[in-house]
């Protein structure tokens, strides 16, 4: 009822301020396939450009895991159709050390920047602010439109480095000097490092432009009565998120002109007492003295710790919109919840060092840092805490969306608890730089990121296209990643407690090792299952942008927030006539037994106050 | 191969293709039934499929226990003193998540099935109770403080000064190798310095120190001492390495500019181990951590940890670095000014080339 009743409220607005007979497009700009697909100033578009594009690097990144997988699950095996596909990646049918190491490398480049930080904050913040907070675009659309831009051109540079003669850059996604710096040492840190550093940075200018835009929008463009405790926990998230890349990425980018200068420009800020073994240009003693390694690593960490905070925290938005929706129920503590993503963002920078424990770190830093790392616990634990008095009594519908946010809050426990294994300086002595942390890291970040995606795209797919995506395909989709993932990840645990250490090309010579080959071996084919399962959504996206049952209602979910008032294809500026005014917060679900009462709905005189 | 691969696709595409028809014609299906009908069908699945999930889960768990437990260190012993407070730390953490983690995903996959949707239900308005949130604010706060006190506690002790009696050693890595620097009877390490590395010279000794002249220098293999502690000096020549140490629950890193150290007292000899262990071929191996280069997962080192008898005995027969640098029949010879310019560089006595 409440559907229609929108619906035709907007028929009428639009046609009082009958300026244009189509009620999508609001502006008096005569736009051409360049200016609404190409160079769009429309945040909507832009984010569905950062999505696709987004998607492109994640099969990219995707594959390239399972190449390294193969490797891992068969290192005596040679598979001559390679070459054929692959060329000099794979002389002999097999993936050579250096080229193992090269993809390594830029599996974890590409998804925990290209994928999980542009793919991820660039899709949702791009489309979700403007929409959530009531605004007709971004504080500034040209801006915005730069960010994509430029993390298109970063991307162009990242995958040139592919092509290069001496193969792209292969020392680890972490980038560590001297390693990283001195082309001696490895052929990937020769013209392959330069590309890698120059897309980084081109990366990070392209965070900036966005996040700068995502904090002022949701600072100073929500419309009227829409106060910050007002808003959708998406907001919050993806606000906080801006928040940690405005404040970190910079000191990424000037750790990597450091970097650039020590390899170009004969300075020593990370090198010293170095002697290369070998012949050639870059090897036998180095003149650098006085420069700290370890200096690199206390830049690096201090981007790349708020980084995995940058990844998690759009996903813990959306899930907590996404599981109150379908749970038909308001989020449980929504006041703690704000509160702890800001405890959480606060702490994000406190942590750094606890990924040096074993560098040589003063001890008592390290207790310092053990400390602060463990209390993240206390805020994640309420987050947890509160899904689950979410789920409580609640009325489930399990919408793809839903069922991908349920797969998220598990997959964030199990990933989690074994943070405070591994934020604990004793245990880290052991299990540090082991299969345990690949385990951690890819279930808390890796993987719940992309549950948190995947769930975000099927709940806002019939905003951005019109359309619905196949159910049955979600599902298998759904079902098959979620165990997928369990028995990829949960086993390697059990390598990590062996003391198996992470990036090996082979274990087969190792004493200690060699008695994971057939969980190695399962675990690839395990990879590649759930590799072609996602390329089972990948088709289920394109097919139903054009083929997808249509949407016909404006809110198919049933939600309060802003967005579904927006027409069902909404043009550039969202709402055909005035912007919609606020008068309650985001959750009021199954409150004084109505189903559900939209933001825009004021408050009866008659109805209970609900804290 | 090509054959199969092409196979491999063909099954691929028709999997996918199959895949599509059902999902295609479950959605005409949908249509035809009716929305509300196949949506409270689909729901019911889906529910019933989250307590399945759960329970198949929690015998994975189980059953990958016990498959894997075996394989873990944690069969074995702790070959270190300090490993057997690494293992006390692991079983008290492993006490703690593991109670929060089978409680939370039970909540989770339970609340899940029993509160699917029905028609007739309507969901419960409860948007917060903050007795609840201080209680769920307070208890992992207070699990938090004892896994950090029992943390810092051990870690201190792990991190502390190694004992006076302690025997050094100083362990350095490079592309791809590990090489260890015993000081010698005067219990002292020479100087070195990077800049005087060569062919002959590996670890760029000052052969002029006094201190240098007993120094053993030993690739690959490194000798400890049974309940004897041992300290290491840690450096490297090129790139970060770490000295990775899985029997005896340690690592550290070894980096360029920056000497770390680790301490630790061995348990059991080699041969000791390889009897706990049920295996023959078991050695300590020293394997590389941090990532080092292409070959990084080639570079292996071994301690073979021996009785007190044992281990003069070995030191006994080494000879030291100097005098492997320096045959003292030859040694007098090369006094003699060397008129060819490329024989000085390699081979010119240690005053000549010795910086002030």
């Amino acid at each position: 009822m409440s559907n229609e009743a929108a619906l035709h409220g907007h028929h009428e607005v639009g046609t009082t301020h009958d300026v244009h007979h189509d009620e999508h497009h609001v502006h008096h700009h005569k736009e051409t396939f360049i200016s609404k697909y190409v160079f769009s100033m429309d945040h909507k578009t832009i984010a569905k450009q950062f999505l696709i594009s987004g998607m492109v690097w994640a099969f990219l990144g995707g594959m390239m895991s399972v190449l390294f997988r193969l490797q891992l699950g068969y290192p005596d095996q040679t598979f001559p159709f390679l070459e054929d596909i692959l060329g000099r990646w794979a002389k002999g049918g097999r993936i050579s050390a250096e080229n193992y190491y090269a993809l390594v490398t830029m599996h974890g480049t590409v998804l925990v920047f290209f994928v999980l930080t542009g793919g991820l904050s660039g899709t949702f913040a791009n489309f979700l602010i403007p929409l959530q907070c009531g605004a007709r675009d971004m504080a500034s659309p040209f801006l915005n439109m730069l960010s994509y831009w430029f993390f298109f051109l970063a991307s162009v540079v990242m995958i040139s480095s592919l092509f290069v003669q001496t193969g792209p850059f292969s020392g680890g996604w972490t980038a560590y000097p001297p390693l990283s710096a001195l082309g001696g040492a490895s052929p990937g840190s020769k013209v392959g490092m330069d590309l890698w550093i120059t897309a980084m940075a081109l990366f990070v200018v392209s965070s900036l432009l966005g996040g700068l835009n995502y904090i002022s929008t949701v600072l100073n463009l929500r419309t009227k009565g829409m106060s910050m405790t007002r808003l959708p926990l998406t907001i919050w998230a993806l606000f906080f998120t801006a928040v940690l890349g405005v404040l970190s990425f910079p000191v990424l980018l000037s750790g990597f002109i450091l970097l650039l200068f020590d390899r170009n420009g004969g300075t020593s800020f990370y090198l010293s007492d170095i002697f290369i073994q070998g012949t050639g240009p870059g090897t036998g003693v180095l003149p650098n003295e006085g420069g700290s390694a370890i200096l690199f690593q206390h830049l690096f960490w201090f981007l790349g710790h708020p980084e995995v905070y940058i990844i998690l925290l759009p996903a813990m938005g959306m899930a907590s919109e996404i599981l109150s929706v379908n749970s038909r129920k308001p989020i449980f503590g929504y006041m703690a919840m704000v509160g702890s993503l800001f405890a959480i963002t606060i702490l994000a920078f406190l942590v750094w060092a606890h990924h040096m424990f074993v560098t040589g770190l003063n001890p008592f830093l390290g207790s310092v840092f053990v400390l602060l790392t463990l209390l993240i616990a206390v805020p994640s634990a309420i987050k947890v805490f509160n899904w689950l008095t979410t789920l409580w009594k609640a009325n489930i519908k399990f919408t793809p969306g839903m069922m991908f946010a349920l797969g998220f809050v598990s997959l964030f426990i199990s990933g989690g608890l074994t943070g405070i294994w591994l934020g604990n300086s004793t245990l880290d002595l052991h299990l540090h730089d082991t299969y345990f942390v690949i385990a951690h890291f890819h279930i808390v970040m890796g993987v719940s990121a992309f549950f948190g995606m995947f769930a975000g795209i099927y709940h806002w797919y019939p905003k951005m296209f019109g359309r619905y995506l196949n159910n049955t395909m979600a599902y298998i989709h759904f079902w098959v990643t979620l165990a997928g993932a369990y028995l990829i990840f949960w086993p390697m645990h059990y390598e990590g407690l062996a003391g198996m250490p992470r990036r090996y090309f082979d274990y087969t010579n190792w004493e200690s090792f060699k008695q994971f080959a057939e969980l190695n071996r399962f675990i690839s084919t395990v990879a590649m299952i759930v590799f072609a399962v996602q390329l089972l959504f990948v088709f289920n996206f394109f097919y139903s942008i054009w083929k997808g049952r249509k949407v016909t209602t404006l809110n198919p979910w049933g939600a309060t927030t802003l967005e579904w008032t927006t027409p069902l294809r909404p043009g550039h500026g969202n709402w055909p006539g005035e912007i919609p005014e606020v008068h309650r917060w985001a959750y009021d679900y199954g409150k004084d037994g109505r189903e559900f009462i939209p933001q825009t709905e004021p408050i009866s005189a008659d109805e209970s106050k609900h804290h | 191969m090509a054959t199969s691969a092409i196979f491999l696709l063909a099954i691929l595409g028709l999997g996918f293709l199959i895949t599509f028809q059902i999902a295609k014609a479950s959605e005409y299906v949908s249509v035809l039934k009716g929305e509300k009908k196949s949506f409270e069908q689909s729901n019911r699945v889906n529910a019933f499929l989250m307590v399945v999930f759960l329970v198949l889960g929690l015998i994975g768990v189980w059953w990958c226990n016990e498959l894997f437990y075996k394989k873990t260190l944690l069969v074995q012993p702790s070959a270190s003193d300090h490993g057997e407070k690494i293992d006390m730390m692991l079983w008290i953490t492993i006490a703690i998540t593991g109670f929060v983690f089978f409680l939370t995903q039970i909540l989770l996959f339970w609340f899940a099935y029993k509160y699917q949707y029905k028609d007739t239900k309507k969901a419960f308005y409860y948007p917060h109770n903050n007795k609840l949130e201080v209680l769920w604010t307070t208890v992992p706060a207070i699990f938090l403080c004892v896994l950090v006190g029992f943390g810092l506690y051990y870690w201190f002790q792990i991190t502390g000064e190694a004992p006076e009696n302690s025997m050094k050693v100083e362990v350095t890595g490079q592309q791809f190798s590990w090489t260890f620097r015993y000081p010698g009877k005067d219990e002292t390490f020479g100087k070195k310095y990077f800049k005087d590395i060569n062919a002959d010279n590996q670890l760029g000794l000052k052969w002029e120190d006094p201190a240098t002249k007993d120094d053993i220098v030993v690739n690959q293999t490194m000798y400890a001492v049974k309940g004897r502690p041992i300290k290491l000096i840690i450096g490297s020549k090129d790139v970060i390495h770490d000295v990775g140490l899985p029997h005896f629950r340690l690592k550290m890193d070894a980096v360029p500019g920056t000497p770390t150290t680790m301490w630790f007292t061995p348990l059991y000899t080699t041969e000791e181990m390889k009897q706990k262990t049920g295996n023959p071929d078991f050695e300590y191996e020293i394997a590389c951590d941090q990532m080092c280069g292409n070959n990084h997962y080639t570079m292996r080192g071994v301690i073979k940890v021996v009785s007190q008898a044992d281990f003069i005995l070995w030191r006994a027969q080494q000879k030291s670095a100097y005098s492997l640098a320096f045959p003292p029949a030859e040694a007098p010879k090369q006094v003699v000014p060397d008129t060819s310019a490329k024989a000085s560089a390699t081979t010119a006595i240690p005053v000549v080339k010795a910086k002030p």
